[in-house]
């Protein structure tokens, strides 16, 4: 089985956030980390692999900054990487991410995509579902179990409200993978020293400039959001805070 | 003619899932703010049962578009489907619920027909004629106000809670239901879904707490968890956790809060260590009193808490079983 992984770097989750100038976007200065989900999915990926042979491609898009990324997952088993490498990557709306992507793989041979189920950046949850489109491939949404079968596979769907639901589905396909699906590996010192020799592949945005387009839909303004609660801060030592919460127990939320 | 203005409501096994409500109250919420003209649609093999139901809101119209295709639910029908309904129709935005199964067709049915989608948006705007949408961004951080750049049909989808459903107009008089089939032919659809199940009964049903003690990533390990679990016991209160926690294993799944877990709103809702992702948050935030302790000040669960303590969960929580032990013992 020959998969791609579709990562994504993003701010890591307790960086504080600054506005840039025009108030569009943020600052590029904080710490990046890999998108949790995609994580999951490049996991789930690799024991595919295990399972079945075959390759684990690796691709991102963004700045020079993205490509740690990949070498993280070529660090953990990854077979080769492609790095759609420029600034500009970051504005694209998942339309366009999704075109670049088309375009940056259009002579590989896939039998699966694996995405995140979504970015703890945007939070679209929408470019591994458009990418099927793209390719005119089927799809599926937050997978929980993937098994290959004698047409194609069956995959574990997550609905809402703890209910399941397989779904029997031909290749080539694209899953966009819950995360827990499974547990994470760590790259190993052997993986790290490999990973220096593994292929990655650079892609300039005029490679895949004529299959982008204008963005569809456009960040007016970024901002810290309104807050609509009234919140009460509790100060002090652990001691006093320990008093004082007792007491709010106690006496205005009466559950003590 | 004004622009035209489509709620599609959700419905499942011929039963109309309730956020449908909050979307047409979105929806005429919108409509008061453009003048545009409100429509709602059904979907599925057997729409017009529920298009009545519908039809009772202040709405202009309902369609029920049909096919023996459209069930089961497969993301190639109901795209398919609906583009077909839609180029014939052609409203200027197209409204739905951000749910699991909006989320799996409909980016795939705004990229057929050329269009985008600003999903997950919590409300919108309209500012001098140009329609915003306002979605949160980083994970609730930070929250944008996006707009569309090119023609319709514009796509967007609310958040669960975003509106309030019981705010749904009713109509003077029930609408007009138009039934609409379209053709969907037998190669579009290649996944065969399965029937729907759930999984091994669950064991914890944590909608009926009173009390919730929370733990999220800033436990940091696995055999923290029973510091939480001393708090919950002196509260005498239940254990629950958000995904990451369930994930990797360190409570069973049936104790994760948010939307792929439970929904619940106890008297008190105890958040330690959890940063507030917005799957978490429409998971507990209908909760009477939060109590939110995190070490990031910036943390999106200040947002919605009640009360808030910046520090260290290490520090601030075993103090306070201690304190809760004695209040109690004294009471």
């Amino acid at each position: 089985m020959k998969i791609l992984v579709c990562m994504k770097q993003v701010p890591q989750k307790d960086a504080p956030l600054k506005l840039n100038d025009a108030g569009t976007w943020i600052r590029e200065d904080v710490s990046y980390e890999v998108n949790e989900p995609d994580a999951y999915a490049l996991e789930e990926a690799l024991r595919q692999r295990e399972k079945h042979k075959g390759e684990v491609v690796v691709i991102t898009s963004g700045p020079a900054r993205a490509q740690q990324v990949l070498r993280e997952a070529l660090a953990k088993g990854a077979d080769r990487a492609i790095h759609l490498e420029d600034d500009k990557f970051v504005g694209l709306d998942a339309f366009n991410t999704a075109k670049a992507f088309a375009a940056a793989i259009k002579d590989e041979q896939f039998d699966l995509i694996f995405t995140g189920l979504q970015s703890d950046d945007y939070g679209y949850a929408q470019t591994g579902v458009i990418l099927a489109e793209l390719l005119g491939w089927p799809h599926a949404t937050i997978i929980m179990q993937i098994e290959k079968n004698d047409s194609g596979i069956r995959v574990k769907r997550e609905l809402e409200a703890g209910y399941f639901q397989y779904v029997d589905m031909p290749t080539p396909a694209v899953l966009t993978i819950q995360s827990g699906i499974n547990k994470l590996r760590y790259a190993t010192l052997i993986g790290i020293k490999q990973a220096k020799n593994k292929p990655l592949r650079k892609v300039p945005l005029a490679e895949v400039q004529s299959a982008i387009g204008e963005n569809l839909q456009k960040i007016e303004k970024l901002y810290v959001p309104q807050k609509t609660k009234k919140t009460e801060h509790i100060d002090g030592s652990p001691a006093e805070i320990a008093k004082k919460l007792v007491d709010k127990l106690r006496n205005e939320l009466s559950v003590l | 003619m004004p622009d035209t203005i489509l709620v599609v409501v959700e419905q499942r096994e011929g039963k109309l899932n309730r956020v449908s409500w909050e979307t047409i109250t979105a929806g005429q919420a919108i409509a008061a703010a453009t003048g545009w003209t409100l429509e709602a649609a059904v979907v599925g093999a057997s729409a017009s049962s529920i298009a009545g139901e519908v039809a009772g809101k202040k709405v202009a119209k309902v369609y029920a578009v049909e096919s023996p295709k459209l069930e089961p639910y497969t993301p190639d029908s109901f795209a398919a489907g609906l583009k077909q309904f839609l180029a014939s129709k052609q409203p200027k935005l197209v409204l739905m619920p951000h749910t699991y199964q909006v989320r799996d067709f409909v980016p795939k049915l705004a990229t057929a027909m050329g269009r985008t989608c600003i999903s997950d948006c919590i409300g919108f705007k309209n500012e001098g004629g140009k329609l915003l949408f306002t979605r949160q961004m980083f994970q609730g951080k930070l929250a944008a106000d996006v707009s569309f750049t090119g023609d319709g049909p514009w796509f967007a989808t609310f958040q669960n809670g975003a509106f309030r459903g019981d705010k749904a107009e009713a109509g003077a008089s029930a609408a007009p239901v138009e039934t609409v089939n379209v053709d969907i032919a037998d190669s579009v659809v290649r996944n065969k879904p399965q029937e729907v199940f759930k999984e091994a009964k669950q064991a914890v049903d944590l909608t009926q707490a009173e009390i919730i003690v929370a733990v999220g990533r800033g436990i940091k390990e696995q055999k923290n968890i029973e510091i939480a679990k001393q708090l919950a016991d002196a509260l005498g209160g239940d254990l629950a956790a958000s995904r990451p926690i369930c994930d990797s294993g360190w409570l069973p799944m049936d104790r994760q809060i948010g939307s792929s877990g439970q929904t619940v709103a106890p008297k008190l809702y105890l958040a330690l260590g959890i940063s507030g992702a917005i799957q978490h948050i429409v998971g507990m935030k209908g909760s009477r009193a939060i109590i939110a302790v995190n070490k990031d000040s910036e943390a999106p669960i200040f947002e919605i808490a009640d009360y808030a303590i910046v520090g260290n969960l290490f520090d601030i929580v075993p103090p306070l079983v201690e304190e809760v032990k004695k209040a109690k013992a004294g009471s």
